[in-house]
């Protein structure tokens, strides 16, 4: 079970790091000062959440490594993240989807997590759901403020929508590793995530006057390591300083 | 050994980005042992990724070490989480002497969608009359807002439950 423990714990820590990641790229470069600083601090509890799962991930492996280890020597097929996370930024309109669309679904999940049978897991999603509550609120108003807007914004978060939508299916659909650590009462269970995460989504794409897509088809692969072509771009950015000088400190 | 004095030494360790706060005004220090010979300190952070815990950590062995306690173990939890529940009457207070409005206690569940936000007061004039400028503010606990009286931004030390 520790091999499915692990996955799922590196699943949870790649995708907090890789979106805190994402999120960092708007440093400096955000339309306001107010959410330039909300991105930052976004991003903060992200890469805050990953060090936590990372530390419980070293444990679980029991080799020796550390957080540090498992986020700069992983190579992208180790990489468990979920695919929606990795996609590139585009405009503040679509880092704004993105975030909403994730947010949506990290809320309910978190809720689920924090009951968890692990309890390493169930204390770090108790300490997480109190941020993403935060950040919920911030992408969700922002969806609407955008959606609702002028045509242009209007057109411009409509197109965003459209570009992410098949890449929302993986987040709730269960795959081997959420199944088999269900059964032991440990991986929240996705398909109560679906329910809330389609309440939310219905409700504020209404409230922002967007249409929801009908696409059907979803793309998956980032819960077993196959991803987008964006994810090599990153890490080797992200794993660059650290794979010429290994072990390097400040 | 009588571990009060470890206590009064702790107070006198500052959050490094609310320096009038010491760390038991804002509730993180959960617990002081003594294991043998090692005096065993019990921290948790406020936000998951809150760039002062080390400092925190640096700051609490100097204060310690320069009492004479050399032999410190300094231990993080994260359950149960921290909340602003926790943070000392007199804590609430200090922030607001400092210009900084502190967590306006909510009723029970905290909203996540379409919640308004709360009435906060302006630490500077009192006003109550104030608005929300962002949610985020310049450190992951606090959020900025604005006095309509007297104009002044403000920051507010939110709500974390």
């Amino acid at each position: 079970m520790n091999e499915q423990l692990l996955d799922y714990t590196l699943r949870l820590a790649d995708t907090a790091l890789i979106l805190g990641h994402r999120l960092s790229e708007w440093c400096g470069h955000a339309p306001a000062l107010e959410q330039d600083i909300a991105l930052s601090n976004i991003a903060l509890d992200h890469i805050g959440q990953a060090r936590n799962y990372y530390q419980y991930a070293a444990k679980i492996q029991n080799m020796g490594k550390t957080e540090d280890d498992l986020a700069y020597f992983r190579d992208e097929r180790a990489y468990r993240n979920l695919l929606l996370v990795e996609l590139p930024n585009g405009d503040f309109g679509k880092t704004l989807m993105r975030q909403f669309l994730y947010d949506a679904y990290h809320v309910p999940f978190l809720e689920l997590l924090q009951s968890s049978k692990d309890e390493n897991l169930a204390a770090i999603a108790a300490k997480s759901l109190k941020e993403a509550r935060y950040h919920l609120q911030w992408s969700a108003e922002w969806v609407i403020r955008l959606g609702d807007g002028t045509a242009y914004s209007h057109q411009r978060v409509q197109q965003a929508l459209n570009e992410l939508w098949r890449f929302t299916g993986e987040l709730i659909t269960p795959n081997t590793i959420d199944s088999f650590l269900r059964s032991y009462e440990i991986s929240a269970d996705l398909n109560q995530v679906q329910l809330a995460w389609e309440k939310t989504v219905l409700e504020v794409l209404k409230r922002a006057t967007l249409v929801v897509p009908t696409q059907k088809w979803m793309q998956k692969g980032g819960k077993e390591g196959i991803h987008t072509e964006s994810l090599g771009y990153i890490l080797a950015e992200m794993q660059h300083l650290q794979r010429t000088h290994p072990n390097c400190n400040w | 050994m009588n571990l009060t004095i470890i206590w009064q030494l702790l107070e006198t360790v500052c959050d490094p980005e609310v320096p009038v706060l010491s760390i038991l005004d804002l509730g993180i220090v959960r617990d002081v042992a003594q294991i043998k010979e090692q005096i065993v300190i019990t921290i948790t952070p406020t936000y998951s990724g809150c760039p002062a815990m080390n400092v925190i950590e640096m700051d609490i062995r100097g204060v310690l070490g320069a009492a004479g306690f050399k032999n410190i173990a300094i231990k993080n939890v994260l359950s149960p989480a921290w909340t602003t529940d926790w943070l000392s009457e007199q804590g609430k207070n200090k922030l607001k002497a400092y210009g900084i409005a502190p967590p306006v206690e909510s009723s029970g569940h905290v909203r996540v969608l379409f919640g308004r936000s709360p009435v906060v007061e302006c630490p500077q004039c009192g006003s109550k009359k104030t608005q929300m400028v962002s949610l985020f503010g310049s450190t992951a606990c606090k959020a900025m807002y604005q006095c309509l009286d007297c104009l002044e931004p403000f920051d507010y030390f939110k709500c974390l439950k």
